[in-house]
């Protein structure tokens, strides 16, 4: 009996595993895919591989209209994030420090953004803008992408904020610094890991936004992934391919080197310190 | 926090201390005065009619139960809790519109509240760059702060390598580093273990000695109140019961609330006899009591005794009074008896051991001396 089910529970786990494995095929064997096909040499893209080859690569490097993409939404998302952040810095901390009429009301409408599917939004912002009889700016597309990205920033600066008692705050006013002084010098800085991950996360949204943008950009202005969509339109040549591993590097890649500097970042610090001895 | 407050209870004495009401700022005012401070939240009434005048260089306490006001008025003092009524002064200088950053006092929290960002040199240093003190004198005098607290040689420790105790010292630290005109000390030991808070106690007191600032102590332990200070404010539902010395407090409570509240006194209910000085208790004996003054005869009064005044056994010579030991606990020295002698409450006693330790069960005597107690009237105060 103990035995059989020793047996049962051994079958259990190997079905719990069989079926993790599946789940993340299916999540990650489309990413390794295109990973590997940029590679190919084959001017089609698929199995089986005929080479290895970086052309796909030099040929994105030589296509001008890729590149002034790239750099387009470069400029957007670090603008977005660097605005996000501020704004969503301040706003945590008046919605967790501050007593004020229609404080309930204002943190919805904060978080409202990121429940309203992005298309409603897209279309909205477009129609407002038309009722008002305004072009589509850039500057249109970056305040898009920074209500997109406010929700978010203001959810994970105000968890942290949540988390740091107000005596630090009470006690540096006590020793003399101003309101400001304070913020500054001790909030702020206890802030901080929200403060990145908020920057690195508004950066990633915008950079990876895809159907909000298709409303909002000017016309003649691609972003990344609308240049992807445009070229998608004409054929799946392998430099679309090339083209999306660049995209997964660039927003895998900077939260996970971002997340790597700060943690090496406090260690850093906390090596500094001398050893507890007893004193 | 009490969510009700019964207005009609106990009429307040009003001694307030000796008010130095000197309006000109100067040596001779009081290092910290209120006068007839309200503070409210909304409907909620955390203290009324507060007046209260420290002495320069004195040690006050104010003990209550939590939810008595004690912390409000001593954040009110720091600027950060606003006042609805009365005054605030420091060393004669109304404070009331003063922000708290421009007003010099020194806080020291009961969760220590060091920056734990900041090493232990930067969080004493604090206060001094806030105050414009040039760097090396900033250099030198955290350091003397730190000699101070016996942690010298700590600065470049992050909190979080400190015990409990050592940061509670570095607070302290941080707090008296710039002389702030008053110290505040809020619950600054009830986060500490047992022997870590007797420690500290002994060496609060010392370093307030030695920089001569005026401290303002909040605590609901009563050993802490007895033992630190020069006068204590016992306090209950936002309104001072009594303001004295530890012993005046102790030995002559004002009220039955400061009675129960320090060393939980035994109160006998009863009503006086035909002698005045006789008061027949609800339990059927009579007692008799030194009073200060003739008590009508029929009224009802309290008697008053703390367990240490009570004599047991042979040693019980006047106003003896027999029941049964309810529970003994062996101190060593002395015993503890819970001893029913068939009131509503049980007594207590704390007498010196002769012979045995008296088991649960047994009759036993115990008696005191009629100058030992302390009556109270009706309303709970103490007739003098």
């Amino acid at each position: 009996m103990k035995l059989g089910r020793r047996q049962e529970g051994r079958w259990a786990w190997r079905l719990t595993g069989f079926v993790t494995l599946c789940v993340y095929i299916f999540m990650f064997a489309p990413i390794v895919a295109t990973v590997i096909l940029s590679f190919n040499a084959s001017m089609f893209g698929g199995f089986p591989m005929t080479g290895f080859s970086l052309q796909w690569y030099g040929k994105l490097m030589a296509n001008e209209q890729v590149l002034t993409a790239f750099r387009t939404s470069l400029w957007i998302a670090l603008v977005t994030s660097a605005v996000t952040t501020a704004i969503g810095v301040v706003t945590a901390f008046a919605l967790v420090r501050f007593e004020f009429p229609g404080k309930q009301a204002l943190s919805t409408l904060v978080i409202l953004p990121a429940l309203v599917p992005e298309t409603i939004l897209g279309v909205g912002l477009l129609v407002l803008i038309k009722a008002i009889d305004q072009p589509r700016t850039m500057l249109l597309l970056v305040l898009g992408h920074i209500l997109l990205a406010v929700p978010y920033v203001v959810l994970i600066t105000q968890a942290r904020m949540v988390g740091i008692r107000r005596v630090y705050e009470e006690a540096a006013l006590s020793l003399g610094a101003s309101r400001f002084s304070s913020f500054r010098e001790i909030t702020l800085p206890l802030l901080i890991p929200a403060v990145v991950g908020g920057a690195l996360l508004a950066f990633t949204i915008s950079f990876d936004n895809t159907s909000a943008s298709l409303f909002w950009r000017p016309a003649g202005v691609e972003t990344m992934p609308t240049q992807i969509l445009s070229m998608l339109k004409i054929s799946i040549s392998p430099e679309i391919n090339a083209l999306g591993t660049v995209m997964i590097l660039v927003t895998v890649g900077i939260p996970l080197v971002g997340g790597l500097i700060l943690q090496s970042l406090t260690r850093l610090k906390r090596r500094d310190q001398p050893k507890e001895e007893t004193l | 926090m009490p969510d009700s407050q019964d207005a009609t209870s106990n009429p307040r004495p009003a001694s307030a201390g000796a008010a130095n009401a000197g309006e000109a700022a100067g040596a001779n005012s009081p290092a910290v005065e209120f006068r007839d401070i309200d503070i409210a939240y909304g409907k909620f009434v955390a203290v009324r009619d507060f007046s209260l005048s420290i002495a320069k260089g004195s040690f006050v306490t104010l003990l209550g139960p939590s939810g008595c006001g004690k912390t409000t008025i001593l954040r009110s003092i720091a600027g950060l809790v606003d006042i609805s009524g009365g005054q605030i002064m420091i060393d004669g200088r109304r404070v009331d519109d003063v922000p708290i950053y421009k007003r010099n006092i020194g806080l020291v929290f009961q969760s220590y509240a060091l920056f734990p960002h900041k090493t232990v040199f930067d969080n004493v240093a604090f206060g001094l760059k806030y105050r414009n003190v040039p760097k090396p004198e900033i250099v030198r005098r955290v350091g003397k702060a730190l000699e101070m607290v016996r942690l010298p040689g700590s600065e470049k420790k992050l909190p979080s390598q400190l015990s409990g105790g050592q940061q509670q010292r570095i607070a302290l630290a941080r707090a008296i580093v710039f002389e702030p005109q008053v110290l505040l000390l809020d619950e600054p030991l009830s986060a500490l273990d047992a022997n870590m808070r007797e420690e500290m106690r002994v060496e609060i007191k010392k370093i307030q000695k030695e920089t001569g600032i005026t401290a303002i102590f909040v605590t609901h332990d009563q050993e802490e109140a007895l033992s630190m200070s020069d006068r204590i404010v016992v306090m209950n539902q936002g309104a001072v019961e009594q303001i004295g010395t530890p012993q005046q407090v102790y030995d002559t409570p004002a009220t039955a609330f400061v009675a129960d509240f320090l060393g939980k006194a035994n109160m006998l209910a009863g009503t006086v006899s035909a002698s005045a000085t006789a008061v027949l208790l609800a339990t059927g004996q009579t007692v008799n009591v030194a009073c200060p003054r003739p008590l009508a005869q029929g009224s009802k009064v309290t008697v008053v005794v703390r367990p240490q005044k009570l004599s047991v056994g042979a040693a019980a010579g006047a106003n003896v009074l027999s029941g049964r030991v309810v529970s003994a606990s062996y101190l060593g020295g002395s015993a503890i008896y819970e001893i029913d002698i068939g009131g509503k409450a049980n007594i207590r006693a704390n007498a010196p051991i002769s012979g045995r330790v008296l088991r649960e069960g047994e009759p036993i005597d115990l008696g005191f001396d009629p100058g030992d107690c302390v009556l109270l009237d009706e309303a709970g105060q103490r007739i003098s």
